[in-house]
This record gives structure tokens, C-alpha cells and sequence, in this order.
């Protein structure tokens, strides 16, 4: 039997994985199964092998570091001080921060008190998403007056404050 | 007003009145930055300074801050910073600071506001004795008065959005600094302690982070900021220091009970040495100064108010040591005058 990969050697290792109630095997040889980090003592994935990405360290690419596009900070520039560089750092790091704020808050959204100027948009949005919700019921049930009502309500809630009502369809 | 009109007066968690037999004072402070500029530590000198210039007649203007004194880092020496830091007005890392960084603080500086430390903006009040609630309803209507002029860094998911990721959300740290040598005296500090650190508050010593507890003096205060509200933040705090206010009762009453030569002992040698020493290190003089204050406290000492000891305990600070001698003082220099200075205050 011919390695699954190379199909040039004999096949010595075989491998057997039981994934969602189905039998999958695959048999490689000594030299493939190295390549692909194959080292028996943990799970791995018959795909992953077939990806050549068994248990292997991943090649290392030099990647290029994210850099906050309002301030220019690095994330080794957070790494070195522990602060951010300005209110966007939190957009584009979110990736890294995530885990960070919820070992250290056990949490991950702000419940507490809302600067004024920002609450008349905060509670639209909520009430818009509220809205939907209820649009998106309507129309399951075939409601379709109440949904165009809601619709109404929506695009009401959307326009930026000032503008005149929303033009008729033609 | 000048630094020296902020001398003459006892400091704003010194108050004669309150009752402040185990917690000295409560603190609020909300961490606070603009919209429209990079953080301070990361903006640079000249944006810091177009920040200071900006609102710092913003600030004066308030009416919750009025009357109000100003003090911009750079106009100020060294030994002037580290009064205001003594003063709790300022922090360890804004008495290095300088041009671009500043405070505006209520003359009674029992409210005020930080500009450019680790934020644009650290607004603080404090209050001697337990009254967080209360501090925190002043702190409000300022954070409110001061964004209506200043847009503030805000997400809706994370809440007011701060320099450092520990602040975020309410950017609020309530603390209050208790006295507790019963608890240290009966050995039976630790469990409390660590208690408290288990439920996710933090302890420290008097001058903050990174000090370290003398004079049987502790601070304690949320870690948590983000995912709460203020108000539950503020209550629970409250509600933990009373069962350590209590902790801290049991355990003057057992000391009384069970060890009073031992304490009798204790406050008799700090009255001795407090009253007689001709050097006295800044550590030595805070013990003994604790030992004093229980003393009173619990009647051993009739002649002598808390309030002349708490006075004591910010005066005998280096800076304001050598500001009363209006001249800089080598360590042991310090030490002899702060003995004097004690003895005086105390005879």
C-alpha cells in the first residue's frame, strides 16, 4: 500500500478517526507522517494531516504588525508601556484586548452611566434594533400592515435629526 | 491661591467632625479622556500642552469647582509637586510630570481634577470618614458639568475608554483608607486581607499603588471597572468596609479584654517615644503615630484628640516637613526636625 500523500513509499503508519459516528483511515509513510507533526500521543485530524498541517508548528511567516491607524501605536508598543495610544487602539486591537479585559473584569460590556451627548444616540440605536426585531416577527407572520409600519418607524429613527419626513414613493 | 494658602488648612480627608475612629477618608475618582486627541502618554509634549491650555479655563470655570486654584506641573518645584502628592491631590506619576500636565482642584481640595496624568482627565473627591455615596453624587454632577463642554472617548461596548485597559468602562476606583491596628495587634489581619483581595478588591498601603502599608494604614478599592454599574460599584465597596469597620471593633474589643497590658504597653511606649525622640524616621514616626491614635481611640489616652495625630500624620510627610522649614533637608535632618515637630504638636 502507497503512502496517501507522496503515493511513492510504502505506507507504515495507519490511521484511524472516529468523526461524527464515521470511520475515516489514512495511511502514510514514516517520512510523511514526521512531516506532519505526527507524534501518536495527541488527537489529531485526518484533514489537518492531508493539509500538511498536522501537529507542526505553522512556517514562520514574518508578519507585519497591525499599527493603530489614528495614532500609529504597535501592539509591542501596548506590550512594553500597558497603555493604549488613543480611543481607536480599543477597534484595532480588540483581538488581543478581548481575553485581556475578560480575565481582568469578568466581563465584556459596559452596563454603566452613558455621557449625555452620546445617549440620544445610544438609546436609538437600542430602540432600532428593538424595532427590527419586531419588523422581522411581523413579516414571519404574514403581518404585513404592522410591518410596514414598523418599517416607517425605522427609516423614521434612521434619518439624521432635522431632515424633513421620508419622500413618498413615487 | 498659592501652595502656601493650601497649607495653612488641615487637608480635605482631615475634617474634625466625622467619625473617623477606623475609616480615615473615602476617595472617588473617574478616569476620563477626549475624543479628538491621542492619550497622554502616547500624544507628546506639545499635544499635551494644547490639551492643558484647553481645559484647564474650562475647568476653573466650573461652578462645582469653585472657588478654584490651579497649579500647572511645570510652574512648580519639585518639593511643591510632592506637597500636592502628600496632599492626595496628586498622584506619584503626575509629581513627575511637567509641562502639559496640571490640576485644578476646589480650594477646600476636596474636589478636583487631574489634567494629563495617565488621562486627560482624573476627577477625584474626597471626604474624612466612610461617605463614598456621597462623594460620588459631587463627582457626578462634575463628570456631567465637564462633558457638556468636552466630548468624551466612549464605546457603547466598553464604556468610557481609558489609557490603561484595567479602567475601562466606568472608569471609576472608589476607595477608602482604614485604620486597623486592632486586626494587626490580634494578628488576625491576614484572613481579612486576603478575603478582600478574593472578591476582587485591591488593598494598598496609604499613598497608594506600590506604597507599602506603615502606620497600620490600608487602602482598599475596586479593581473591577468594566461591566458594573457605578452605584452597585459604590455600595459594594461600602458594604465590605463596614464588615471590616466590624472586624476592626471585635477586634479592640478582644485586645481590651484579653491582651490590655500588652496594648496599655504598646500605646504607652509610643506616647513615650513620640514625645521624647529626638530623630524620627517618616516610618517610625507613621507606628508610632497608629499606636497613639488607638490609644485615644480607645480611651487610654484622655488628653489628646485623633484630629491633632491625623494632622500629624500628613504634616511630618518629607515635603511638607521641609516646606514648613522652607528649605530642602537631608534624611537625617528630616528626622531630627520631624521629632521636634512631634514633640511641639504633642506636648
Amino acid at each position: 500500500m502507497h503512502c496517501e500523500v507522496c503515493q511513492e513509499h510504502e505506507a507504515t503508519v495507519h490511521l484511524t478517526q472516529i468523526v461524527d459516528g464515521h470511520v475515516r483511515k489514512i495511511n502514510l509513510c514514516e517520512a510523511c507522517a514526521a512531516k506532519s507533526g505526527l507524534d501518536m500521543k495527541g488527537p489529531l485530524s485526518i484533514t489537518d494531516i492531508l493539509l500538511g498541517l498536522g501537529g507542526a508548528k505553522p512556517a514562520e511567516k514574518p508578519e507585519r504588525e497591525r499599527v493603530c491607524p489614528r495614532c500609529h501605536m504597535r501592539p509591542s508598543d501596548f506590550k512594553k508601556t500597558g497603555r493604549l495610544g488613543c480611543m481607536d487602539c480599543y477597534a484595532t486591537f480588540a483581538a488581543e484586548l478581548a481575553p485581556m479585559l475578560q480575565s481582568m473584569h469578568h466581563s465584556s460590556q459596559h452596563v454603566g452611566g452613558i455621557p449625555a451627548h452620546e445617549g440620544a444616540r445610544v438609546q436609538l440605536t437600542a430602540e432600532i434594533a428593538a424595532l427590527q426585531q419586531a419588523l422581522e416577527k411581523a413579516v414571519a407572520a404574514e403581518n404585513f400592515e404592522e410591518a410596514a409600519r414598523l418599517r416607517d418607524r425605522i427609516a423614521a429613527g434612521r434619518r439624521p435629526p432635522g431632515a424633513g419626513p421620508a419622500q413618498e414613493p413615487a | 491661591m498659592t501652595l502656601d494658602d493650601l497649607l495653612s488648612q488641615p487637608g480635605a480627608w482631615l475634617a474634625p467632625g466625622a467619625d473617623t475612629a477606623t475609616v480615615i477618608s473615602s476617595r472617588v475618582r473617574l478616569a476620563r479622556n477626549l475624543r479628538d486627541s491621542a492619550f497622554p502618554g502616547w500624544a507628546g509634549e506639545e499635544e499635551c500642552e494644547k490639551i492643558w491650555r484647553r481645559l484647564q479655563p474650562i475647568l476653573q470655570g466650573l461652578p462645582e469647582l469653585a472657588p478654584a486654584a490651579v497649579f500647572g506641573m511645570a510652574d512648580l518645584e519639585e518639593l511643591e509637586r510632592m506637597i500636592l502628592f502628600e496632599r492626595h491631590l496628586i498622584s506619584g506619576e503626575q509629581a513627575h510630570k511637567g509641562r502639559g500636565s496640571g490640576l485644578v482642584t476646589a480650594q477646600d481640595e476636596s474636589i478636583s481634577v487631574m489634567v494629563n496624568e495617565e488621562d486627560h482627565l482624573r476627577l477625584q473627591a474626597m471626604s474624612p470618614g466612610l461617605a463614598l455615596q456621597a462623594i460620588w453624587q459631587r463627582m457626578h454632577a462634575l463628570d456631567h458639568a465637564i462633558e457638556r463642554q468636552v466630548p468624551y472617548a466612549f464605546s457603547v461596548k466598553l464604556g468610557y475608554l481609558t489609557a490603561c485597559p484595567t479602567n475601562v468602562g466606568t472608569g471609576l476606583r472608589a476607595s477608602v483608607m482604614l485604620h486597623l491596628p486592632g486586626l494587626v495587634l490580634m494578628n488576625e489581619l491576614n484572613p481579612v486581607l486576603k478575603g478582600l483581595t478574593k472578591i476582587g478588591l485591591a488593598v494598598r498601603g496609604l499613598w497608594g499603588e506600590g506604597t507599602e502599608a506603615a502606620g497600620n494604614l490600608f487602602q482598599i478599592s475596586n479593581q473591577i471597572t468594566l461591566g458594573d454599574r457605578e452605584e452597585n460599584i459604590i455600595r459594594h465597596i461600602e458594604q465590605i468596609v463596614l464588615e471590616v469597620v466590624e472586624h476592626e471593633r471585635n477586634a479592640r474589643a478582644r485586645l481590651l479584654e484579653r491582651k490590655d497590658l500588652v496594648l496599655r504597653d504598646h500605646v504607652g511606649r509610643a506616647f513615650g517615644i513620640l514625645t521624647h525622640a529626638h530623630l524620627l524616621s517618616s516610618k517610625e514616626a507613621l507606628d508610632l503615630l497608629s499606636g497613639l491614635r488607638l490609644g485615644i481611640d480607645l480611651g487610654i489616652i484622655k488628653d489628646l484628640d485623633r484630629l491633632t495625630v491625623d494632622r500629624l500624620l500628613l504634616l511630618t510627610q518629607p515635603a511638607h516637613l521641609q516646606k514648613r522649614e522652607a528649605r530642602s533637608l537631608k534624611p537625617k535632618d528630616r528626622d531630627r526636625v520631624r521629632a521636634q515637630l512631634v514633640r511641639t504638636q504633642l506636648s
